[in-house]
């Protein structure tokens, strides 16, 4: 057996300090599997050891939630016995060095979370960046990512109905690709992952294990430098046939009640599935390695408890109940393999060829899993830039159609018609508005969904920015009618060893749980990902956001397209006019900076209840919230989604180019039939909300008074052709 | 009315189509294994779309030689209608049951959305919703739609009324714009000979009710029903 040197320790990225830790626990030196072990459970992708401070001061309860963060993902309450289970997840490291397979697994690691709860996937969701637009890296990363996202998705038959994708160089050396799942199951009928029953069998059901991906969640847990593509190899290979099988065979099983517990074998695969499975039951296991389906002849322990490899899950039946399970996986020509058993030990005992191969103890390994209060400095404020800081445009016209073609704002059009957006039939409003939505089948329920973040605002201001980013989730759902019950975090940072980036974390976790609390809106799962970053070049502070409302009445729907001429157009809201961190001044002015607009959560929250109160009392025609490139761009994507423009005269203090362009929040545009228009105004008046009748919808062109008037042909072709070209190759 | 829904494995469209055929027969349809060797008596048969055995093979090139498409293909060839939607279509190819072949898309990319068809040739049983020139609106969604055959079979589907379906603009131009994939002469669906047999990319499943975006597969639906039935 290999001696454990200092340099092997080294290599499994355990610091002095987490070693002497283990000679503890153990009372004598590991063996290279046993070392292994500690080195996945200890990294910071499975451990959360420098976040887990934090994250638990995030809101994480409300009566309608069933299950918090900690089992595979977060499960809420949606009436008539159903419950949405949702959970998002980065896959950014891989997805670098191996865009599709990277991107792909992501997509088949959150849906297996998804499915171990019970929940058949209904839809997912993504959340990507990548570096400026013009990086030599980006077209082939965002090609290969997007075909990856929907090489699984659709094989799986499972629509992705949206997300989001910024561009920014401070993603260059360094995508985020956050994958969501959100799945359907009845209350009574929640899978967990507590091992219980001494004695009863342990299961590996689905592919076999090869040695792909081996150490991949230490992988996930460094920096990259200029040597990370030849880390490749660490990057698992998904089949999403395999996968279908595996969700199909999964749920068979689960409508018998022959399941205990069960739990997928993401990251750290066999190693992780089990120690969290006897850790979270308070019992022993034990394995016998010789039992475990392999791809290759030949494998060590070490190898196969550290495989990646995909489209595997290992469960606890009742006893007895093995052959009726075998059965069910064999018709799904999956392997089905018994490979152990519960025991009263508290040890992981693992054998392979009749010898004790590891002998841990769970309880003391999981739990004395490092927990970091890693020193941080607050990110200093910036200082607001007002609307008089900022020269009037000559041509506001021009700016429009510039930011209508920007990389932020033009369409992703080009993105989700690679993905299967329709299947399983009930997608009734598709990517590309506000969030998308998913009739709950056979019912006259829906949810709303989408994923948001503003990460220059959280680079800014990090405060703002987490709170901001939870408050536009927040907005979305609230723009389709549908009330917001959950979020799921997906917390994208640099470094946290460097005291400025653990600032950004924890000022964005601060900022979130305001807005969680302002706004009733628990956090029900998440993911951390931490050094993001190249050469010592870290990402934005990234704390993408992923939630989902409720629809009782999928009928009520609303989107953001105008509908009829002659709806009159109302905005919801005041507008700041500030100019800070806006595209306005990025993109013409070509500057990056100030403080991010204020976001005021008790305002947030009224003009969000009384815009949702609107539509479920009938009277609104189209809504749409205001944020990137402000005013402005809201009103041309409606008149895009509608193809219909508009006239708008806008009576303000502000400078024109301010009310026009500033990234004002809490902010919806909504159009009413002029029948409406009175009850409308009274409702706000009594919920002291502030609306404004700005216009009228009316026909091929966007008029803004003293501003400018463009035709919907010219505005649809700036905000289409960006992305098509940039991927051709002949942007400009 | 009874009705079949073949299902193999990495089939993902088989739901659908049950719901799309549960609303126009009043009835579900018989949901039938891939494994099985025998068809339950049926007044039609459907493909369901899909990734059949992944198709990581030749999409389609698998589940063609599965026991239940001989059975399938027997049906066709004694006059049971057989309706192939998007992998239904290249399972149908792969055995015979209609020329052709679809390859990948021209651009190379998955493509998924709704796309205008013109209704190319007259079959009262499956087009007979609509009238000969309409243009119809059904969503695509597949890698692998790009249609081809050789000159010979494309002068005679397109001589014989075999053509279905056309990829067209709203105003029914047969346009490369309109064309989502690269198929020879626009082609989106394709009868057999005996005109019992059509095979189409495009999910008329997709689009059979307002909320969804779209009554014009309901049409389809509703007709064969009516007259099948």
């Amino acid at each position: 057996m290999n001696k454990i040197t200092q340099d092997i320790v080294a290599e499994h990225g355990l610091t002095e300090g987490e070693y002497s830790q283990v000679l503890d626990i153990l009372g004598r030196e590991p063996n290279l599997t046993e070392l292994g072990i500690f080195s996945v459970m200890w990294s910071e992708h499975c451990s959360y050891k420098s976040s887990k401070k934090w994250l638990k001061t995030l809101p994480t309860e409300a009566p309608w939630v069933i299950c918090g963060p900690g089992e595979n993902a977060g499960v809420i309450d949606i009436g008539d016995g159903q419950a949405a289970i949702f959970k998002m997840e980065s896959h950014n490291h891989p997805s670098f060095i191996e865009p599709y397979q990277g991107a792909a697994t992501g997509v088949g690691g959150i849906m297996r979370d998804v499915f171990t709860m019970g929940a058949r996937p209904i839809a997912n969701m993504n959340a990507l960046r990548f570096g400026s637009p013009d990086h030599p890296k980006t077209r082939h990363l965002l090609g290969g990512v997007v075909a990856g996202i929907g090489g699984y998705g659709n094989c799986m038959g499972v629509p992705t109905v949206g997300g989001e994708t910024n561009f920014h160089s401070s993603y260059d050396g360094n995508i985020l690709v956050n994958a969501m799942t959100v799945g359907l199951a009845d209350t009574d009928k929640i899978f967990y992952s507590a091992a219980a029953g001494i004695g009863n069998p342990v299961v590996y059901v689905g592919s076999k294990t090869g040695r792909d991906g081996i150490h991949g969640a230490t992988m996930a847990s460094a920096e990259f430098d200029d040597d990370s593509e030849e880390k490749r190899p660490t990057v698992q290979v998904g089949d999403p046939f395999t996968e279908k099988l595996l969700l199909e065979a999964c749920l068979e099983l689960m409508a018998t009640d022959a399941i205990v517990a069960i739990q997928d074998m993401g990251a750290a695969g066999l190693t992780s599935s089990s120690f969290e499975m006897a850790d979270k039951g308070g019992v022993g296991i034990e394995l016998n390695l010789d039992h475990v389906p392999m791809r290759e002849d030949g494998m060590t322990p070490y190898e196969i408890m550290l495989s990646e490899s995909q489209e595997r899950m290992l469960m606890i039946l009742k006893p007895g109940r093995e052959e009726e399970a075998r059965k069910i996986f064999e018709k799904w020509e999956l392997d089905f393999s018994v490979i152990g058993k519960v025991t009263d030990t508290g040890k992981m005992v693992l054998t392979m060829g009749g010898e004790t191969v590891a002998d841990l103890p769970v309880a003391p390994l999981a739990d004395a899993a490092p927990e970091y209060d890693r020193p941080w400095v607050p990110t200093p404020k910036p200082a607001k830039i007002s609307a008089e800081e900022v020269q009037q445009p000559n041509d506001l016209r021009e700016v429009l159609l510039k930011l209508m073609g920007s990389s932020e704002i033009a369409s992703r059009k080009w993105i989700w018609e690679q993905y299967d957006h329709m299947v399983m039939g009930d997608t009734i409003q598709r990517p590309g508005g506000d969030a998308a939505v998913v009739r709950v089948h056979g019912t006259d329920k829906a949810l709303a969904i989408t994923t948001d973040c503003t990460p220059r605002y959280c680079y800014a201001d990090p405060e703002t920015g987490g709170a901001q980013a939870v408050a536009e989730v927040w907005r979305n759902l609230t723009a389709t009618g549908a009330k917001p019950l959950a979020i799921t975090d997906c917390m994208n940072f640099g470094n946290p060893e460097r005291p400025e980036i653990m600032g950004q974390f924890v000022g964005c976790i601060n900022g979130m749980k305001d807005a969680c609390e302002a706004l009733d809106f628990p956090v029900i799962s998440g993911n951390v990902s931490l050094y993001n970053e190249t050469n010592g070049q870290g990402i934005h502070p990234t704390p993408a956001i992923g939630g989902v409302g409720l629809l009782e009445q999928s009928s009520q729907m609303m989107t953001m397209g105008f509908k009829s001429q002659g709806d009159q157009v109302y905005l919801i809201g005041d507008l700041t006019g500030e100019m800070g961190q806006s595209l306005y001044l990025r993109e013409i002015e070509g500057r990056e900076e100030g403080a991010p607009p204020s976001v005021d959560l008790k305002k947030e929250r009224s003009n969000g209840d009384f815009l949702r109160n609107a539509i479920e009392k009938g009277w609104v025609t189209a809504a749409h919230d205001v944020s990137d490139g402000g005013l402005a761009v809201a009103l041309a994507e409606m008149s895009l989604a509608g193809n219909k423009g508009a006239d708008i005269t806008i009576e303000t203090d502000l400078p024109l180019h301010a009310a026009l362009f500033a990234e004002s929040q809490g902010c919806y545009v909504v159009t009413v039939d002029p029948a409406n228009s009175k009850q409308l105004q009274d409702l706000a008046e009594t919920a002291d909300v502030p609306i404004c009748l700005i216009g009228t919808v009316g026909h091929n062109e966007l008029k803004i008074e003293n501003a400018l008037t463009i035709s919907l042909d010219e505005l649809g072709k700036e905000h289409g052709s960006w992305m098509p070209s940039l991927m051709a190759g002949t942007a400009g | 009315m009874k009705a079949c829904v073949i299902v193999f494995p990495g089939s993902n469209c088989d739901r659908d189509l049950k719901v799309a055929l549960t609303q126009s027969m009043g009835n579900e349809p018989n949901m039938v294994w891939h494994g099985d060797s025998e068809l339950p008596e049926t007044d039609l048969i459907a493909i369901p779309g899909g990734f059949s055995y992944g198709d990581y093979l030749r999409c389609g090139a698998m589940a063609g030689n599965s026991p239940i498409m001989r059975e399938v293909v027997r049906k066709a060839e004694g006059g049971t209608p057989v309706v192939a939607i998007c992998n239904g279509f290249q399972i149908a190819t792969e055995t015979g049951m209609l020329p052709g072949a679809l390859l990948r898309n021209a651009d190379q990319s998955f493509v998924c959305k709704d796309v205008d068809l013109l209704v190319a040739a007259d079959n009262e049983r499956f087009v007979g919703g609509y009238d000969r020139g309409q243009v119809v609106k059904f969503p695509v969604a597949h890698h692998d739609g790009n249609f081809f055959a050789d000159e010979e079979t494309l002068s005679e589907l397109e001589n014989e009324g075999q053509i279905a379906f056309k990829y067209a603009t709203p105003d029914g131009e047969l346009t490369e714009e309109a064309n989502p994939n690269g198929s020879l002469n626009n082609i989106a669906g394709i009868y057999n000979k005996a005109g019992n047999v059509l095979g189409l990319m495009p999910h008329p499943e997709r689009l059979i009710s307002k909320e969804l975006g779209g009554v014009d597969g309901k049409t389809f639906f509703d007709n064969l029903v009516h007259s099948i039935g």
